[in-house]
């Protein structure tokens, strides 16, 4: 029965993991243009944000029609209303990919005075945190969501040490202040991304939750 | 604050001679609200309904067990005058069934037979049922032109007058807009609304839009049994069991 509303649920659980995965592509794009100072790619990489959010638009469309439609209610309705608020942090992850690529095309031109290890740590865990939000969707991963959350800890920590040795680089090498603090920036761009990875995992939740949570 | 019970169900069954067609049911419904009942076809609603002013009496071959306490006073009781109870607990049906009289007459009908002859008492009670079902300002000129001369919707506010009209304290409705269009559904729910201010409602329907839109509690029932029962935001969001599930999000009929 309702083949054509099955049809529709299967249809924007397709569009999520599609924008998913372009998203996935666009952090990993952004943190290889960084670490290799290729500009090229972070050019590129910015260019591509304009079909993330297209995406974004579509799936948007997408569950308003189903709710305008179908009147959906209970797990189907969950979904729905969970799927229309993790596109936005979807989108938002695109938008700070696109801003660390922003960032590379200025700092690209000069030889990195500073190490990178703390960013790639939180390149790396903050990567790892939205392959496992977006997981835990198409798994229906109750387990993996509430790793996601727990995980917002690490990353915020790995902020606080970036931030504290940019203010020790600066201190010993005041010529790397400019690019130190573009760093700083992208350490904040992907705490953000942690944050919004996060907020996907929450909403997974809500979606999976068969009863009322306070 | 905790709500009253008016009406308290008790692992009632009902056979249609051989057919078992409930099972055990057994449920409070609040004072001053609305409780719906859903289901698909032939899952025992409406019979349910029916059982809660007997009635079921009417059928041959009848057989009821358990109890329905009415304020606390079991409805089944031998001591219960049937009539009365009819009175207090009142019903309105799917198709619009005004008597073939006048609005006036339709309503004042019932007090007549209890005994009201007095012409200005009858005036109050006819103005003010026609009033708690939210029609007397649209028939007030024509009292005593026919009841069957009205709109689906208009009949179906004089049934609800005509029911109001003997002072019950429960309603019971038995898909009272399946019939109607959709503004005059809409103008029905609207009255139902004020309706539980003053009075107990209970309505079987199978618009499940309609129970999420109207009613405080929902209780699913399916071939005699009654599945879930609780407030029907968390039913409708959160269903317990997955065979209500199934039903609400249309996945069987």
């Amino acid at each position: 029965m309702r083949l054509k509303y099955e049809a529709q649920l299967e249809g924007l659980n397709q569009e999520l993991v599609n924008m998913g995965s372009m998203i996935e592509k666009s952090i990993e794009y952004a943190v290889d243009a960084l670490v290799n100072q290729d500009a090229e790619l972070a050019a590129k990489t910015m260019k591509n944000d304009s079909r993330i959010n297209r995406e974004q638009k579509k799936i948007e469309s997408t569950c308003f029609h189903l709710l305008l439609q179908q009147q959906p209610v209970a797990g189907d309705l969950r979904f729905i209303s969970a799927a229309h608020k993790m596109v936005t942090d979807m989108e938002r992850i695109g938008d700070q990919a696109a801003d660390i690529c922003e960032i590379t095309l200025t700092i690209a031109k000069q030889p990195y005075m500073i190490d990178l290890k703390f960013l790639k740590k939180m390149a790396a865990e903050t990567i790892q945190m939205l392959i496992k939000s977006i997981e835990s969707y198409i798994l229906q991963d109750r387990k993996k969501a509430e790793e996601v959350i727990g995980n917002d800890d690490v990353v915020d920590e790995l902020f606080e040490r970036e931030k504290s040795e940019l203010i020790h680089q600066i201190q010993i090498n005041p010529k790397c202040s400019e690019q130190a603090a573009d760093m700083l920036m992208v350490a904040k761009y992907f705490e953000r991304i942690g944050d919004h990875a996060v907020n996907i995992a929450e909403w997974v939740l809500f979606a999976l939750d068969d009863h009322k949570t306070e | 604050m905790e709500q009253k019970t008016k009406i308290s169900v008790k692992d009632l069954n009902l056979f249609y001679g051989e057919n078992h067609a409930l099972k055990n049911v057994s449920m409070d419904m609040k004072e001053n609200a609305i409780t719906a009942f859903i289901g698909p076809s032939g899952c025992g609603k409406s019979t349910f309904l029916k059982t809660l002013n007997r009635m079921n009496d009417l059928v041959d071959n009848v057989k009821i067990t358990g109890q329905v306490l009415l304020d606390q006073e079991d409805i089944y009781g031998a001591e219960v005058d049937t009539t009365t109870l009819r009175k207090k607990v009142g019903m309105v049906f799917q198709q619009p069934n005004p008597f073939p009289m006048s609005i006036y007459d339709n309503i004042a009908y019932g007090p007549r037979v209890h005994g009201i002859k007095d012409r200005h008492k009858l005036d109050e009670i006819v103005e003010e049922s026609l009033r708690g079902a939210a029609i007397f300002d649209e028939v007030k000129d024509r009292l005593k032109k026919s009841a069957l001369s009205l709109s689906g919707g208009q009949q179906q506010r004089i049934c609800i007058a005509r029911a109001l009209a003997v002072h019950p304290d429960v309603l019971l409705m038995d898909e009272p807009t399946s019939a109607l269009d959709p503004i005059s559904t809409l103008k029905i729910e609207d009255l139902m609304e004020e309706l539980k201010k003053t009075y107990t409602v209970v309505i079987v329907t199978h618009n499940m839009q309609q129970a999420v839109r109207v009613s405080d509690d929902t209780a699913f029932f399916l071939l005699g049994e009654m599945i879930e029962y609780g407030n029907t935001k968390d039913l409708f969001a959160y269903p317990q069991d997955k065979r209500t599930e199934d039903y609400i999000t249309g996945r069987f009929g």
